[in-house]
């Protein structure tokens, strides 16, 4: 029970920061939509991919009860492991220099100037893209919230503080981002990334092994070791792969 | 549908190399829970250092790409 108690922190951070970002990303092209063609589109579009999201939740939530603890666990495990150690691979190859980091400002460019292209060539289907496409952007960001939700709660009955974490995150980037009407570009996304990557990873072979049968040495608290394996593990990485910041640019 | 599939599909896999070698670790260390189960920390621990070097390998390669 202590240890299961000390899951709760852990789990919510976890959501609250992999939350973060995918509510930043979705901001972002939301911002982009509402910039070329208002706020009508953009929060319809915005809106109906929250609606479809809490309908999947709503549908195949239910179902998490029915399915064997065990099973339950391996899958998310191993669907974390997969989806953790890509953030961090992803996050270690950034931080070396090796891939450029995530850029919230051009990511808004690019989606405004393809907004706009859109409008000069067929100006009259325009608020039907300009919707579908914040319809997409919140949907897709959004499913990776639920899933890391799930993930990171489903394997220890602790749903509702990875949900807290979660929607304190999304509500948090949705307020400022109604307050600055801007990307939030200075959101330290691979940090973040390279934070929750960790996490996840920790998370995602903690569940497997249970999933498995391991008992692991000191129960949930083993999670915490793992992370901190990986994140030595990772910063050794980082330098490995560290390249020149001159050959990055180039 | 087909763009939403292949969306939710790139949630989990970037590097196929990288998802490959996590699934065969995945895979080594439940044949190991199931042949040695009264040694299950065998299991764990060819989940924990499988992983990383998984990462590591993945991440020297591309690295030198």
């Amino acid at each position: 029970m202590t240890s299961s108690l000390a899951l709760i922190w852990p789990v919510m951070t976890a959501a609250f920061l992999a939350s973060l970002v995918e509510a930043v990303e979705a901001l972002t092209i939301v911002l982009a939509v509402a910039t070329v063609r208002g706020w009508r589109p953009a929060g319809l579009g915005a809106l109906a991919g929250l609606a479809v999201l809490a309908l999947i939740v709503v549908v195949l939530g239910p179902l998490l009860g029915h399915v064997p603890l065990r099973l339950l666990q391996f899958v998310i495990g191993v669907l974390l492991l997969l989806f953790g150690m890509r953030w961090l691979r992803k996050a270690i190859l950034r931080s070396a220099g090796v891939i450029p980091l995530h850029d919230e400002t051009m990511t808004f460019a690019t989606e405004t100037a393809e907004l706009r292209e859109q409008a000069r060539r067929n100006e009259a289907r325009l608020d039907w893209i300009a919707a579908l496409t914040t319809f997409k952007a919140v949907l897709l960001e959004g499913l990776e919230v639920v899933f890391i939700v799930i993930a990171l709660g489903a394997g220890r009955g602790m749903l509702v503080a990875a949900s807290a974490g979660a929607v304190a995150a999304c509500l948090a980037v949705a307020l400022v981002g109604l307050i600055v009407h801007r990307p939030l570009a200075r959101v330290p996304e691979n940090t973040l990334k390279f934070a929750v990557g960790i996490m996840l990873s920790a998370f995602g072979v903690f569940w497997t092994g249970e999933g498995l049968g391991v008992a692991w040495p000191g129960a949930d608290l083993a999670i915490i070791a793992f992370a901190a394996i990986f994140l030595a593990v990772s910063g050794a990485a980082v330098a490995l792969a560290r390249r020149p910041r001159a050959e990055v640019l180039s | 549908m087909t763009m939403l599939l292949r969306e939710l599909a790139g949630l989990f896999v970037d590097d196929g190399a990288l998802a490959l070698a996590i699934i065969a670790v995945v895979v080594v260390a439940t044949i190991v829970a199931m042949l040695i189960p009264e040694v299950p920390l065998a299991a764990g621990a060819i989940l924990l250092f499988g992983c990383l070097a998984a990462l590591l390998v993945s991440v020297a390669r591309a690295g030198r790409r």
